[in-house]
Formats: C-alpha cells, sequence, structure tokens
C-alpha cells in the first residue's frame, strides 16, 4: 500500500503524517508513507493541504483535519 | 446572571471586602472571563457548522467566472466562512486562478480570510462592545473588496508567476460530502481546538483590562503614535506590517495600546496590519507572484488600511 501526505510542511500537514503513521502501525499493515511538499505534485490530487492519498487516490483534504479512527478506516478500506 | 455568579465568586466565596480594589478586579475579570469565553464557545460553534458548507472546493466554483466588483464582494465574504490551513494558501491560489477566477476576486478572498474571523470579532465585541466589532468587520470586508477590486482593474496576470498558469490540476477536487452528525462532530472538535489555541491570549487581554487599567502612564507610544500626532496612523501601520500574529494573539497588544490612549482608528488599523499582512505570509506569495506585484499588493493594502485609520479616527 502506498499513502501519500500532502503538504508544504507546516503543523497541520506534520499532524496529519503522524496520524496515517500511527494508523498504519496500529493495524499493523504493511505501507509506504511517503510525504509530498512539491506544489505541483499536490495540485494533481487537491488544492486544500493538508491531503491523504492512499492507492492513488485523494481520501481526505484539508481542515479539520480526520480523527486516527478515520484515518484507519480509511486506511482498511483500501486493504 | 454572570454578573450575579462574579459577584458571588469575589464576595461569598472568596469573602473580599465590598468596594476594596482587589475585589472589584477579580469580579470584573470573572465576569469578563465567563462572558467571552461564553461567546467564543457558542460563535466559533455556530460559525464551525456553516463552515462545513464551504469547503475551498465549493467556494472555489461559486467565484469561478464570477463579474468584478460582485465577484470581490462575495470573495471577500467567503473568506470569512472557508476554513483554510495557512498552509494551504499557494496550492489555494493556483487553485482559484486555474479555476477561472479573476485574479483581483482572489485576493478579495485571501485579505479578507486572515483579517476577518469569529475569534477577531468575537474578542472585539466582548471587550470593546459590538459596535467596534462590527466596525472592524465592515471596514475589513470593505479594504478586501476594494484592494481586490484594484488589483483586478490593474491588469497584473502578468505579474503572476508563469508556472501557476501552467498547473493543470488532476481529477479529484471533489467535496467530500459530510452527514449533518459528522458537522456537529467537526464543530464541537474546532470550537476546542480553538479555543485550546486562544485561551491564554484572552485571559492576557482580559488580565490588562482588569489589572492594567488606570495605572499604565502615558508613553513613549502615545507621545508619537497619540491623537495629536497627524501621522499616528501610518506609523501604526508601519509597525503592524512587519509583524504576525492571528487576531486572538493581538488583541492583547490592541487592548494595551488603547490604554495608552491611541485612538480607535489608529488601533484597528493597527491590528488589520498585523493580520493582514506579514512578511511569512509574502514570502508564501512570493512563490506565485513576481516581486513586482508583491509590491503593489502590500502597496494597496497599506494605503487602504491606513485611509480605514482615517476615517475613523475622524468619525468615531
Amino acid at each position: 500500500m502506498e499513502i501519500k501526505v500532502l503538504g508544504p510542511g507546516c503543523a497541520n500537514c506534520h499532524t496529519m503524517e503522524q496520524l496515517a503513521k500511527k494508523a498504519v502501525k496500529e493495524l499493523g499493515i504493511d505501507a509506504k508513507i511517503e510525504k509530498v511538499s512539491e506544489i505541483q505534485e499536490i495540485m494533481r490530487y487537491t488544492m486544500s493541504t493538508p491531503g491523504l492519498v492512499i492507492n492513488g487516490k485523494l481520501k481526505h483534504s484539508g481542515k479539520p483535519l480526520p480523527s486516527l479512527e478515520k484515518v484507519k478506516e480509511l486506511i482498511k478500506a483500501e486493504v | 446572571m454572570l454578573k450575579e455568579a462574579a459577584s458571588f465568586i469575589t464576595y461569598d466565596f472568596l469573602k473580599l471586602g465590598h468596594g476594596s480594589r482587589l475585589a472589584g478586579t477579580i469580579e470584573f475579570f470573572g465576569y469578563d472571563t465567563a462572558k467571552i469565553f461564553l461567546l467564543l464557545s457558542v460563535i466559533i460553534f455556530i460559525v464551525s457548522v456553516i463552515r462545513s458548507y464551504f469547503p475551498p472546493e465549493r467556494t472555489k466554483k461559486i467565484l469561478s467566472h464570477k463579474k468584478e466588483f460582485i465577484g470581490n464582494i462575495l470573495a471577500a465574504l467567503l473568506g470569512i466562512v472557508t476554513p483554510f490551513c495557512s498552509c494551504s494558501a499557494v496550492p489555494l491560489f493556483i487553485g482559484f486562478v486555474e479555476a477561472g477566477v479573476p485574479l483581483g476576486v482572489t485576493f478579495s478572498f485571501l485579505i479578507s480570510s486572515p483579517m476577518i474571523n469569529e475569534v477577531a470579532v468575537v474578542l472585539l465585541w466582548g471587550l470593546f462592545g459590538w459596535k467596534i466589532a462590527a466596525i472592524y468587520m465592515g471596514t475589513g470586508l470593505l479594504v478586501a473588496i476594494f484592494s481586490g477590486f484594484m488589483i483586478g482593474k490593474l491588469k497584473l496576470e502578468k505579474w503572476v508567476e508563469d508556472y501557476v498558469y501552467q498547473i493543470r490540476t488532476g481529477a479529484g477536487q471533489e467535496v467530500f460530502n459530510q452527514t449533518f452528525r459528522e458537522r456537529l462532530q467537526y464543530a464541537r472538535w474546532n470550537t476546542a481546538d480553538i479555543l485550546k489555541r486562544v485561551w491564554l491570549f484572552v485571559i492576557i487581554a482580559i488580565g490588562i483590562g482588569g489589572f492594567i487599567h488606570g495605572y499604565v502612564p502615558q508613553d513613549f507610544l502615545t507621545h508619537y503614535a497619540g491623537n495629536g500626532n497627524p501621522f499616528a496612523v501610518p506609523i501604526a501601520v508601519a509597525i503592524g506590517i512587519p509583524l504576525y500574529s492571528n487576531a486572538a494573539g493581538v488583541i492583547p497588544i490592541v487592548y494595551a495600546l488603547m490604554e495608552k490612549g491611541l485612538s480607535m482608528g489608529t488601533v484597528l488599523a493597527f491590528m488589520m496590519a498585523v493580520t493582514a499582512l506579514s512578511l511569512p505570509e509574502m514570502i508564501i506569495l512570493r512563490k506565485v507572484l513576481k516581486p513586482r506585484m508583491l509590491g503593489v499588493f502590500v502597496g494597496i493594502m497599506t494605503v487602504t488600511i491606513i485611509a480605514v485609520g482615517y476615517l475613523f479616527n475622524a468619525i468615531l
């Protein structure tokens, strides 16, 4: 599984990355988490950061951030 | 009811004597704190629910290909209710331009958003009364509408970085639909989150009102930027531009400046300069704007904010 966290690097983007890592760890699945901060790449998916892309599909964008439970659900749905 | 609770705590619970300065201060502090936090909680909650209906993607759709002027007004209003993370300014700018939102209209949105928000309005309301809050909101909108309109009239599209026009956003710009229950959940979460971030500033602001009231001597700032000085407004704005703070953070300073005898117009202009213009924001916007465009943006904003300051000093 491929997970991308989209964001130029503010506090919210950082939190989103932590959420994704924690969710993956708690679910015990094998996933590659990549932080994307390049604007062109971000804009392929969304204009409201922070964004969460799972297997190439945008699953969340903008504020408010999803809860840890919600992130787990989103990941589980793609397993 | 809050007043009664404040005096109960002051006189019956803490057993402080009537008429003492300490008792008066504590009563005032308790009442103001309770009032402002109650207002903040209720209004942030309501605004959060409204916000959940205006994600940036929808706002973009509403504004795309809008005529100027009407577009500027709508953009300034949507700037108040559209939630976005400060780190989104660049992708948002590109997204708007790509969707055919006129440049000036995009600016009206970007200007009103940090300047006017529920926290700023509630704090002004609680500390200075609803009239000042309404004036700040009204003129903030005017500044956003006018500055954006001017930028549109100047036809500065060529001064936007070229790559902005080349980016083609992919599919998947969809709005994630939420149930009403989810909106309420978000609102509750958001209210708690904002309160967590601003409570200290609010306490400091109220503290300045409660404890320093009447004790602060006239000093440097009042001397140079006080009522008698015709350059008070430009000086306050010039000091405010490089400073960066959100609306909550600037409120204690605003309160202190008022206590030191600066006039309302000067203080409101200062607050607008701090929230709407800042070095970090300019560094972010530099990624999409050529230096000349950035200069024009700052210039127009500065002149407009100074004009607003003079206007208030004249009529208030």
